[in-house]
């Protein structure tokens, strides 16, 4: 059993809930959140695939960044705001359209990776960004902000007070037209406020599954109604932790922890897109040097996705070329239920990193035959609204 | 026919000199889906306490020991193609392998029935 004393967990504003539903709760970045409910991770996983799962991620970081003293000209106001955070990643936040999101990463002078994290302007207001961090790395990612900010902006964390739900598969959409009809109208990677009874919600499509999906912010106090509102309806059940790490391996999504840490950059964690235009071509933005050089070919390792044959290969497994030499190592691996074989994600150098190539993974001292596959694994079904021309 | 548990959650099923193998109801129920069963080779020599197969879940691996030493005689080939035969059926079909017991002593060092249901209560 874990040696975490529960005492030392913080809970959720869904605990109850979580404990109603026989969830089984494990120590997870701080909190006692539910790796599975009885009904086990494969259904779980495969339910989410087919019709929705509804999962509480109240152990993210979720806040807002907002103007000291708006100037009440809204795209001036934005371009202040994003040049106060915009020194610690590499996307460009200046050029993001009102209720528009984008993924980033927080990067260290050396170009490694802080945190990965989602940004959003205000759909509303000038001045004002949603900003979303990973659970284990709040506190530093939020002291960091902070300090960017100085006197010219607030940070104000919505990670206490409320609690975040995803709700994520092919039938959520039809799930959030019964709560906030106005929300099937965002596409991927957007988000804006909707009222629930009287209540507040921000929902952003976006998600960590690889399928069509929302995330929900919501006050504690409603938390439980909104949970209550959404497992009413047949197409949703609750999903523990464990399926949703299987579903975004599939998805081919990084792990902060795992798949990336404070040495690996965004060009070896094969997140290039999220270095934006601008931002490269200013190289304006924090290990600049490295990230431009190993963008130029000066690249030691890239992440891969692979297709493992027999036993899961797991993290800190050793991955080997097709002659048996040692060249990396798995940072995340498991059985995916899709797809019924074990999958991983690693690092290799780049001249073993072309789809096709045979490789294998030591698993228990023996060698298992690995290929590397072009990932997602399983595709990703985002909406995006056609745009208008 | 006697059944005992080892702490670790396995079972044994001893008949004359031979011991059928697999984890208890309470173990699979703990571990989730079984998605991968690493069975021990036939005639492979185990003392008590050894790793004899590996478990897989979809969230991780778990060992499987010797609750006592002897040789395998015997592994159940069908978890290869169903290991959630475990999960499903671990006590009969879900048996992992059998082990001809080079002690009959160390039977008697293990949990009975009532000893192991005490454990995991």
């Amino acid at each position: 059993m874990a040696e975490t004393s529960a005492d030392n967990l913080k809970t959720t504003p869904l605990y109850e809930r979580h404990v109603a539903a026989n969830g089984r709760m494990v120590p997870f970045g701080g909190y006692s959140l539910p790796v599975q409910y009885p009904s086990g991770i494969m259904t779980e996983h495969k339910w989410t695939r087919e019709q929705a799962g509804l999962f509480d991620v109240s152990h993210m970081g979720p806040s807002f960044l907002t103007l000291s003293n708006p100037s009440g000209d809204a795209e001036a106001d934005h371009a202040a705001v994003a040049a106060l955070i915009e020194p610690l990643i590499c996307g460009d936040i200046a050029g993001l359209k009102p209720g528009n999101i984008r993924y980033t990463l927080l990067l260290n002078d050396q170009g490694g990776t802080i945190d990965d994290l989602m940004v959003g302007r205000s759909p509303l207001f000038g001045g004002a960004l949603y900003i979303v961090v990973n659970a284990g790395t709040k506190e530093g990612d939020f002291v960091l902000i902070e300090a960017a900010a100085g006197d010219k902006a607030k940070l104000m964390r919505a990670d206490a007070d409320n609690a975040l739900l995803a709700l994520q598969g092919p039938e959520a959409v039809n799930v959030i037209a019964q709560i906030a009809p106005g929300a099937v109208e965002l596409s991927f990677m957007q988000y804006a406020p909707f009222e629930w009874g009287g209540e507040r919600l921000i929902i952003s499509r976006a998600g960590y599954t690889g399928e069509d999906g929302f995330e929900i912010l919501v006050s504690a106090a409603n938390a439980p109604k909104l949970w209550d509102a959404l497992l009413a309806d047949d197409r949703v059940k609750p999903i523990g932790l464990g399926a949703r790490d299987s579903l975004r391996l599939e998805a081919g999504l990084p792990l902060y922890g795992h798949d990336l840490n404070e040495t690996i950059s965004p060009t070896e964690a094969d997140l290039g897109f999220a270095v934006s235009n601008r931002r490269r071509e200013a190289a304006d933005f924090p290990g600049a040097s490295r990230i431009l050089a190993e963008r130029e070919g000066k690249l030691s390792r890239i992440r891969v996705g692979l297709i493992v044959e027999g036993a899961p290969a797991r993290e800190g497994a050793e991955i080997l070329d097709a002659a048996g030499a040692a060249i990396g190592f798995v940072t995340s691996g498991g059985f995916a239920p899709s797809l019924g074989k074990a999958i991983a994600l690693g690092f290799v150098p780049p001249a073993h990193a072309t789809h096709g190539t045979k490789l294998q993974v030591s698993v228990r001292g023996r060698a298992q035959p690995a290929e590397v596959v072009p990932t997602p694994f399983v595709p990703h079904r985002y909406f995006r609204k056609p745009k208008a021309s | 026919m006697t059944t005992k548990f080892t702490p670790d959650h396995e079972y044994i099923r001893v008949e004359g000199s031979t011991g059928i193998v697999g984890i208890t109801p309470y173990a699979q129920e703990a571990l989730g889906d079984i998605v991968f069963v690493e069975l021990p080779a036939v005639g492979k020599v185990l003392k008590k306490g050894d790793e004899a197969a590996v478990v897989e879940s979809v969230k991780a691996a778990s060992e499987i020991y010797a609750p006592v030493s002897g040789t395998v005689t015997e592994v159940n080939q069908e978890l290869s193609g169903n290991p959630g035969l475990i999960n499903a059926d671990p006590e009969a079909t879900g048996w992992i392998y059998k082990i001809a017991i080079a002690d009959a002593g160390e039977i008697d060092g293990l949990l009975d029935d009532a000893a192991y249901a005490d454990l995991t209560k």
